[in-house]
Order: structure tokens, then C-alpha cells, then sequence
């Protein structure tokens, strides 16, 4: 069974932008994209660990804020040609509230 | 059910359109292919390698039979077509296979000249055009056999070059007193023809060949005056004609080619060629990168996108023989409406010629140094004024003081772990790997793979020649006009342009309007159209946090590890003790670790959270103090010195001159950064003339500079012109500012950016042209209306932090 956490509402995350939720010492990125999908992410660039929650959100990616390396939100692969990936966490948003679950669903590394 | 596309030669140019198709539309067509050689898709130019046993022809194939099996295209080969059957749209093969097209693709390339001279049918006469040419040279070379070469040109000396690498004696036989004529002046032939001869090649000049002996093999051969020698293979290599057998006699327009459109559709809409059976605006082409060109406007015909249109190409020549350079482009001969700059070192091997028409490149032509080919090759195809750097162009653009790779000028002499790109950290050994695996083209490529060249940019020249000496051919088809980026074919003008044409005034309205193929655009255009916006509605264009680079969207610079440095304002270099004490405050509050004084007389705070950001901010304002922009695309520093107040030297009081420009230009946004500086005499002291706009006083006034530039590419400025008050110091500024807003491309700086409108233009608009010079100053002036709020007063409100703020969860249940 899945253990949702309530981060925050959706109202809280701009647009085309993200949040920083920190659980329990671990930060993830809370992306929202234009059409108002949101996905998680491990907030490390697989590049250098740069923040990817302060990257430019496109589509159902986000840009690096360091170097420009491009992330699907999805899979949380970087886009060919570039490689690596970051962890994906599930995400609900009822009711206008967002929740997520602090298992990773592609873990990624670790 | 899908229409039916057919493509009749699978070739370079042929098999390039359908992999540009598949990029932009990949289930529109049924595809299928038809190719006369047994093989799938080979890369030509490759040959001459493989000639020379350099590479092997497994090593020369782009697209194996399993690419067409995994697009879903159906594939003939070795099947030459044979008839074209229009009113039932259908193409015929010599052994009678038959399909139906809805449209169709001509791609049939060349085919060899062979001189209707008795013996050419002789076995050991070959022409070098495919594999199966080559096949036949090889099976015949033999060490110490004899090869004899008819024709001088390019092919004649790649092949000569080869059959010599593989230990033949070789002859060229040249109908003309001069090698590659098309190619080179009589300057660089004689030096080409030395260097050659000097590696054993032989040569026969002004010589026609009359017949070639033998019974069933060649032996020898005569030519016109008597003289016969023996030999053991003929190559001819003494042109090519553009394939347009096929097209004629299905009664489609050919006149030296097959003629088509901008479109690139043959006079039969539903038919379409590209290639060197190509005849476009009287010009046929036999190079590949005019044909990648061709492929790419076929392409998005076909996919119905209906917006590119071949424009015809300026193409440039190269030889691939090891260690030979020469590169050649537009016209290098000149006539009496043209001057020449000439640059001759016999001893080093060296010849550079550059023909000049209206300041503007009308022609180069090089010998022994050709590392600044690319960049002669993009000033003459930009038609940029040349007048300022006239000087130097001779030199090179290395000349003008790049960093970051060495200093290296030939690839040929770089060593396998030799850095290429000094930011990425990119040896040669790992762009040549990554090309030679990945089976890489372009410098753009090149880049997204290996990262090399995809940073400050100053290795992009070296990149482009280790992609020429890789590959063999010049790949790096830049196409004239380059789209903004991926998301979209229009270029930053044709963009702006519209931005202004349909008073577009937001980011979506923009992407809606230019039918954009992405959701919302990517991190390179989305904060380029945003300025765009700004720059041309300053009233009514709301900024779009959110397409902004995290510097600009949280004023601050982001640093390696996630944190932020803060750089107030410091007018001009100069602090008050209060300033200064609520910094130090600011640094001990904050914990600051790392306090610095910057490159541009500031001081930076290093290390800050970005929840701390807004309390620093807050902190700083009370002190009197405001955000250094020291993160945006907009004015930076104003650097000065102590001028009249002080020095002994000083002319006129530079800083306050500093402080008065930096208060009136602050906070506008500009396509990249602008850093502008004030010397109170020509000693200097605030490097004036390596900045964007730059101001050195004199006894009699100021003078005023631009389009300077330090960092990767060093450029010192342009002297603007001289002026007397301090009112016309201020007018030019701002003037030059607001032309700078609103011509240059988002992330051009000055120094490019003048290069690339040439000097002369901004000089009329500003100095000579009075009324446009007001214009531009009372426009600059209404647009920092809006734009000198101090952004982090603005964002010190409550509602504006959230964003700033982590939330902290925990993941045991409470
Ligand atoms: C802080 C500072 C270095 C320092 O510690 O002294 C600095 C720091 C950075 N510079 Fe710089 N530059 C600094 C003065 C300079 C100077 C010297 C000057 O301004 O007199 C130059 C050469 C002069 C020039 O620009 O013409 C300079 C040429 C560059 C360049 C190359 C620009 C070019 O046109 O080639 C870049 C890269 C870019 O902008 O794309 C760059 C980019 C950067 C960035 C923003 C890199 C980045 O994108 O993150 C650095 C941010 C570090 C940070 O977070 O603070 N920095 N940089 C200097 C800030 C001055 C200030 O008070 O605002
Ligand atoms: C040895 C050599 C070296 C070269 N070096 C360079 C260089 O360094 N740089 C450079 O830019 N260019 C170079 N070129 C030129 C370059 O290779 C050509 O410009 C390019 O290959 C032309 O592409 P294309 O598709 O028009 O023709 P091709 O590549 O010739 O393709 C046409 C294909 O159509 C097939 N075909 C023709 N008629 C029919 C038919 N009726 N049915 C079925 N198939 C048919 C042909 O067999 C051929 O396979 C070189 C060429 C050669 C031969
Ligand atoms: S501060 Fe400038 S020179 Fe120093 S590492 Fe950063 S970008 Fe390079
Ligand atoms: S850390 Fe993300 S691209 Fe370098």
C-alpha cells in the first residue's frame, strides 16, 4: 500500500515551475506543468546534482538550471542525446492538494 | 490509407530528405526506395579514403538495410528505374517491378564523364564515382604499377593522392595550365602542384589525351602531339553531368538539370527532386552541404509544412589529401570593381587571398592555412562589413584573442588528449570517438553529444575542422538562416518581426500564432521571446517569471552547489562606510563563508540559501542599497576611476560621469549583458575600450566607443565619435542602448552583434542620423519607466516569498 504525504496545494507551485519539498532531509522537486500535470522528481541533476527544481520547465521537461541538460518529468531520463536519470515519485493532486509518496516508482541510482 | 511516397536513387541527398521527413512526420508517407547499387545508403565522399586504404567500406555506410526495415521503408536495390509512367503514377524498374506514388522523389545524382575516346571501353579504365569503381581501382592497384589520372580537379587529385598511398606511380594529366582552375588562382596551383610533386606525383600539364591503347587491358595511352606512355589504369575523373535521363524521358523540364522550384518540385507538382540531377535557379551543385540544404526545404514540403524555401547556397571547396589545406569559396579572381588583400609566406608554405567588393567578402582563397576558412566562409555568406577589422582580417579570428583551447590552430598537429573545449573539458580523442561511433555530421551534433563547442564557444572553429578531417567533406551545412531553436523554423528576426507585424504581446500568443511544434517552447527560446515582448511593448508586456533563467527569476547567481551569490549596486565602485558596514552586517547575520570583490569593482556575498535570499535583500535596501543585476541580461557594472577629482592626469571627472550613466541605464532588460565603463583621460584606467560602451575623456570632451568586449573573445571597441557636453554623452548611451534593445539577437552581445550589422550601419544611425539618434533616446527613455523598480524591494513582499520557501515534511505519519 502506498503512503501518501500531502505536500502542498497545487496553487502553490507556479505554473511552468516547482517546489522544494524536503522529506526527511531528502529534497524533491515538484514540477506543474501548463497543463497543470504535476510530477516529482529527486532534486539532483544527474550531470552535477545540480537543482532541477530551479531549471525552465517545457512541455512535460525541465532544463537544468547548471549546464542546460534536458529531463522528461515521465521517466526522469535525461533527453537523448545526454544520459542519466533522476528518481521519479509518484504523485495525486485531489482536490486541488497535491500528494506524493516518498517511494521512489523508477528508482534511479539511488 | 496513407499516400504513397517513392524515392528513385538512394543516395545521399535522396536518403537525407527521408531522414529529415522522418524527423518532422514520420507516419505520413509509405516509403519506398528504389537504388541501383546493391547496397544501402553509402556516404560518397568517403571514397577517396577508402581508396587510399584508410577506411574501409563497412566504416563508409550511413543507413544498412536494418534502417529501412526499422522506418518501415520498402527497399530495392540494385534496381535501376527505368521508365516513369505519370498518368498512372508509377515507376518502373528494369526488371519490371513496378509501384504507385502519389509523389515522387528524383534524387539520381551524377554520372561520370567518360571521354568518347577510342579504348574507353578497355578494361583498367575506370571512372571513380561509387564502390564499384573502386572496387575495380583496388583490385588492380598494385605497388609500382603505373596509374595515370585524367584530370586535375578535386576527384583527379583525391584519387591521385589515394592510388599513391597505396604504392602505384601515379600521373596527372591536365588539360589546362593550372590545377583545380574552378578551385584556386594560378597562386595557390603552383603551390598545390609543388607540394604534390614533392610526394611523388607526377604531372602533365596543357596535355589532351587522344585514345588509350590496349587489347582487352589497358597498356598505355596517346596523346594529341604523339606521346604515348604505358600504363596499368586509367582513372578519368574529368567531370560529372547531372543525371537526368530518367526525368527527360518522361517529358519532365531539364535543362542542364532537372529544374525545379523553391520548393524543389519539378515542373510535375506531384514530383519533387533534390541532389546534383538538381538545376535550381540556373545552378546545379556538386558538394553535399548545398544538397543537406535541398533535403531539408524537400522535406518539409513534403510534410506539408509549406514554409521553407530553397534559397540557393554559397558553397566552398576543400581537398581531402592528408595534410594538404587549401579552401576556396565565392570569387577569388576578382575584376576591376574588387580589391585584394594577399598574404604570401613561400618558406612556410602559405597563401591567403581575399577578394573585397564594398568592404563585404566577395571571394577567399587559401593555401597551407585554412583554420579560418569557416569564418571567412560565414562573413561572406552574412555579407558582414568588414571595414573595422580590415586590418587584421588576414590574421585570423585567433588573432583577436580567444581563450579557452590553448591557443591551438591546426588540427593535423593536435595530439589525441589535447583539450578541445576548455569549459566542458573535451579532448580531440573524444569528439573524433564520439563521431566516428555515433555517426555524427553536424556541429550541432557534435555538440549535443560530446558537449564540446556548447559552451562559451570559442573551439567552435576547431570542432568544425576535427568534423572535416574526420569525416572527410565539410558537413556543417549551417544553414544560412538559422531557426530560433528546435522548436520552431523561424529565425530571432523573421520572430521579432512578427512579434511587432500582429502586436503579439504574450509568450503564447507568439507560439499560437507561429504554430509552434512544442508545448511550450524550450529553455533557449522561451526567455528570448520574452525579451523580445519587452523590449517591443515596455507598456503593456507582462515579464514571464517562469521563462526566465533562475538567475534573473530570484536576482541572484546560482552557484555550483544550489546556492546563491547577492551583488548590490555599487555606483560607479564607490561605498560609503555605511554601505560598507551593512554588507559586513549582512555577511556575519547570514554566515556568510565567502565575501569577494568582483571583477567589476562590487562585492559579492557567496552562499546564501534561497529562502534567505529575500531577508538579505531587505537588509541591503534599508542601507540604501539595490540589486547589481549582477545575474541579468541587462546593464552590469559601470567601471571608473578616480578622473579630475583626483588624479593628476584627469581630464574630466569620469566618475561622476560613471555614476550618472549607470543611474539612467539600470535595470533595463538587453538581449545579453552590458557593461560599460568612464577613464578620465586616454591612460586608461577603467579599460573602456573593451567594454560595451565605453567613455574616455579627453581636454576637449569625451569620446565615446563601442562594442567592446573581454571575456571569451577578446574585441576592443569602435571609436563612435567624439562629443563636447555631458547632455551628449548621455544622449549617445542611451541611444546606442535602445538600437542595441532592439536589433540584436537575444544572447548577442555588442562586439557580434556589430560585427554582424557591420559598424558603418550603427554609426549612421546614431551619429549621422540626428533625428533617428532622439528617436532611439526618447524610446529608451519611456521604456525605463517601467524598468528601474528595484526587483528586490519588489520581491521583499510577503506574497511574492513562497516560492522561496522549502516545505518541510515528514514521512512518518503524525
Ligand atoms: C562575479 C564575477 C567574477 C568575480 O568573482 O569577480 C563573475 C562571475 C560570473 N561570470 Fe563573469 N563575472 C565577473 C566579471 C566578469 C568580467 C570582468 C568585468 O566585467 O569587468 C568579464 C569580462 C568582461 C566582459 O564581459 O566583456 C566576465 C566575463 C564573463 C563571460 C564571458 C562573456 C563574453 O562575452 O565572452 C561569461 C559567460 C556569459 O555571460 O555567457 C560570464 C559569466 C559569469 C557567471 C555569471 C557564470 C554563470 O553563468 O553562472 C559567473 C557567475 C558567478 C557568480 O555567481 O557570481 N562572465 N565576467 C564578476 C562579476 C562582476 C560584477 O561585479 O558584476
Ligand atoms: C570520390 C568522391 C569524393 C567526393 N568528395 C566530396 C567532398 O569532399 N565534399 C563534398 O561536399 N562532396 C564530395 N563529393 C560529391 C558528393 O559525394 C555528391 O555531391 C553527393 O554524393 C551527391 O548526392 P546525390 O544524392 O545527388 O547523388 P548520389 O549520391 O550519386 O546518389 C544518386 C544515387 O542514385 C542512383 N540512381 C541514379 N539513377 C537511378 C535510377 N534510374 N534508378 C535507381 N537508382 C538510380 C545512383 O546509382 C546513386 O546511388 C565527392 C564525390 C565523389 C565521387
Ligand atoms: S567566475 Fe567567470 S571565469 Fe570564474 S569560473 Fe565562473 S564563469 Fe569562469
Ligand atoms: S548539473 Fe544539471 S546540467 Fe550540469
Amino acid at each position: 500500500m502506498t503512503d501518501w504525504i500531502e505536500v502542498c496545494d497545487l496553487e502553490d507551485i507556479p505554473q511552468l515551475g516547482a517546489r522544494v519539498v524536503r522529506i526527511d532531509n531528502d529534497d524533491i522537486a515538484v514540477f506543474r506543468t501548463s497543463q497543470d500535470e504535476v510530477f516529482a522528481l529527486r532534486d539532483r541533476c544527474p550531470h552535477k546534482e545540480g537543482p532541477l527544481s530551479q531549471g525552465i520547465v517545457h512541455g512535460n521537461r525541465v532544463t537544468c538550471p547548471l549546464h542546460n541538460l534536458v529531463m522528461d518529468l515521465t521517466s526522469g531520463e535525461a533527453v537523448a542525446p545526454d544520459e542519466g536519470c533522476a528518481a521519479v515519485y509518484p504523485v495525486k493532486v485531489e482536490a486541488g492538494c497535491v500528494s506524493i509518496a516518498f517511494t521512489p516508482s523508477t528508482p534511479c541510482g539511488a | 490509407m496513407k499516400e504513397k511516397l517513392v524515392l528513385v536513387g538512394n543516395g545521399m541527398a535522396g536518403v537525407r530528405t527521408l531522414e529529415e521527413l522522418l524527423k518532422i512526420s514520420p507516419d505520413m508517407y509509405d516509403i519506398t526506395v528504389f537504388g541501383d547499387e546493391p547496397h544501402g545508403n553509402y556516404n560518397r565522399i568517403l571514397l577517396s579514403p577508402v581508396l587510399a586504404g584508410e577506411k574501409k567500406i563497412d566504416g563508409i555506410m550511413l543507413n544498412e538495410e536494418q534502417w529501412y526495415e526499422e522506418n518501415g521503408i520498402k527497399l530495392h536495390t540494385g534496381k535501376a528505374v527505368v521508365k516513369i509512367d505519370r498518368r498512372n503514377r508509377a515507376v518502373i524498374a528494369e526488371d519490371g517491378t513496378t509501384e504507385n506514388y502519389d509523389r515522387l522523389l528524383l534524387a539520381t545524382g551524377s554520372n561520370s564523364i567518360i571521354l568518347p575516346l577510342p579504348g574507353n571501353d578497355l578494361h583498367g579504365v575506370v571512372t571513380f564515382r561509387n564502390i564499384r569503381d573502386v572496387q575495380t581501382m583496388l583490385e588492380i592497384s598494385e605497388p609500382h604499377k603505373q596509374a595515370l589520372i585524367i584530370g586535375g580537379g578535386l576527384l583527379g587529385l583525391e584519387a591521385a593522392y589515394a592510388l599513391k598511398q597505396q604504392g602505384m606511380y601515379v600521373t596527372v594529366v591536365h588539360l589546362m595550365d593550372s590545377l583545380m582552375e574552378r578551385q584556386l588562382d594560378s597562386e595557390a596551383a603552383a603551390m598545390l602542384k609543388q607540394t604534390l610533386e614533392k610526394r611523388g606525383i607526377q604531372f602533365l600539364m596543357e596535355t589532351s589525351t587522344e585514345a588509350f591503347l590496349g587489347e582487352e587491358k589497358v597498356r598505355g595511352v596517346r596523346f594529341k602531339g604523339g606521346l604515348e606512355i604505358a600504363t596499368d589504369m586509367v582513372v578519368m575523373a574529368v567531370g560529372i553531368r547531372p543525371n537526368t535521363d530518367l526525368a527527360k524521358a518522361a517529358n519532365i523540364y531539364c535543362e542542364r538539370g532537372i529544374v525545379v522550384s523553391d520548393t524543389m518540385q519539378t515542373y510535375d507538382g506531384r514530383i519533387y527532386s533534390v541532389g546534383e540531377c538538381v538545376q535550381h535557379k540556373g545552378q546545379v551543385y556538386g558538394l553535399v552541404a548545398p544538397l543537406f540544404e535541398q533535403a531539408k526545404v524537400c522535406a518539409n514540403q513534403l510534410a506539408q509544412l509549406g514554409h521553407a524555401f530553397y534559397q540557393g547556397s554559397t558553397t566552398f571547396s576543400k581537398l581531402k589529401v592528408t595534410g594538404v589545406e587549401l579552401f576556396s569559396t565565392g570569387d577569388f579572381i576578382g575584376d576591376e570593381t574588387t580589391e585584394e588583400i594577399v598574404m604570401k609566406d613561400l618558406s612556410k608554405g602559405v597563401y591567403k587571398k581575399i577578394v573585397l567588393k564594398e568592404n563585404r567578402i566577395h571571394g577567399v582563397v587559401m593555401f597551407g592555412d585554412t583554420v579560418d576558412g569557416a569564418w571567412y566562409y560565414q562573413l561572406l555568406r552574412d555579407q558582414t562589413d568588414i571595414s573595422h577589422m580590415r586590418d587584421q582580417l588576414l590574421h585570423g579570428q585567433a588573432h583577436l584573442g580567444d581563450s579557452g583551447h590553448g591557443g591551438a590552430k591546426s588540427v593535423a598537429e593536435m595530439s589525441d588528449d589535447m583539450e578541445v573545449c576548455g569549459c566542458n573539458g573535451v579532448c580531440k580523442k573524444d569528439v573524433v570517438d564520439a563521431i566516428t561511433s555515433k555517426g555524427l555530421f553536424t556541429l550541432d551534433d557534435v555538440r549535443s553529444h560530446t558537449k564540446a563547442s556548447s559552451s562559451c564557444g570559442s573551439c567552435t572553429g576547431l570542432v568544425e575542422q576535427i568534423l572535416t578531417f574526420t569525416l572527410g567533406g565539410d558537413y556543417s551545412e549551417a544553414p544560412k538562416v538559422k531557426p530560433l531553436c528546435k522548436c520552431t523554423d523561424y529565425t530571432h528576426n523573421e520572430i521579432r518581426q512578427t512579434i511587432k507585424s500582429q502586436r503579439l504581446i504574450s509568450i503564447r500568443a507568439v507560439m499560437d500564432y507561429l504554430e509552434y511544434r512544442t508545448p511550450d517552447g524550450c529553455h533557449v527560446c522561451r526567455p528570448a521571446i520574452n525579451y523580445y515582448l519587452i523590449a517591443a511593448w515596455p507598456d503593456v508586456a507582462e515579464d514571464d517569471p517562469q521563462s526566465r533563467f533562475i538567475n534573473e527569476r530570484v536576482h541572484a547567481n546560482i552557484q555550483k552547489d544550489g546556492t546563491y551569490s547577492v551583488i548590490p549596486r555599487i555606483w560607479g565602485g564607490l561605498v560609503t562606510p555605511k554601505e560598507l558596514r551593512a554588507i559586513a552586517d549582512a555577511a556575519d547575520k547570514f554566515q556568510v563563508s565567502t565575501v569577494k570583490i568582483t571583477g567589476g569593482q562590487r562585492i559579492s556575498l557567496l552562499g546564501l540559501k534561497k529562502n534567505e535570499l529575500p531577508e538579505v535583500w531587505s537588509d541591503l535596501n534599508q542601507a540604501g542599497m539595490i540589486s547589481g543585476y549582477a545575474y541579468g541580461k541587462s546593464l552590469r557594472t559601470v567601471k571608473t576611476c578616480v578622473g579630475k577629482e583626483w588624479c593628476r592626469f584627469g581630464t574630466q571627472d569620469s566618475t561622476s560621469m560613471g555614476v550618472k550613466l549607470e543611474k539612467l541605464t539600470c535595470g533595463s532588460w538587453m538581449p545579453h549583458k552590458f557593461k560599460m565603463a568612464v577613464s578620465g583621460c586616454p591612460r586608461n584606467c577603467a579599460e573602456a575600450t573593451i567594454k560595451d560602451f565605453g567613455v574616455v575623456a579627453v581636454e576637449s570632451g569625451w569620446e565615446l566607443h563601442i562594442g567592446g568586449n573581454a571575456g571569451v573573445k577578446i574585441r576592443a571597441t569602435d571609436l563612435l565619435c567624439k562629443v563636447d557636453t555631458d547632455e551628449e554623452v548621455i544622449e549617445y548611451c542611451c541611444a546606442f542602448i535602445q538600437l542595441y534593445r532592439e536589433d540584436a539577437h537575444y544572447l548577442e552581445r555588442t562586439a557580434p552583434w556589430i560585427e554582424r550589422v557591420g559598424f558603418s550601419s550603427v554609426k549612421q544611425k546614431i551619429v549621422e542620423d540626428a533625428n533617428n539618434r532622439k528617436a532611439l533616446f526618447d524610446r529608451f527613455t519611456e521604456s525605463q519607466k517601467r524598468a528601474q523598480e528595484d526587483p528586490w524591494a519588489k520581491h521583499t513582499g510577503k506574497d511574492s516569498q513562497r516560492e522561496f520557501v522549502t516545505v518541510e515534511r515528514s514521512s512518518v505519519h503524525d
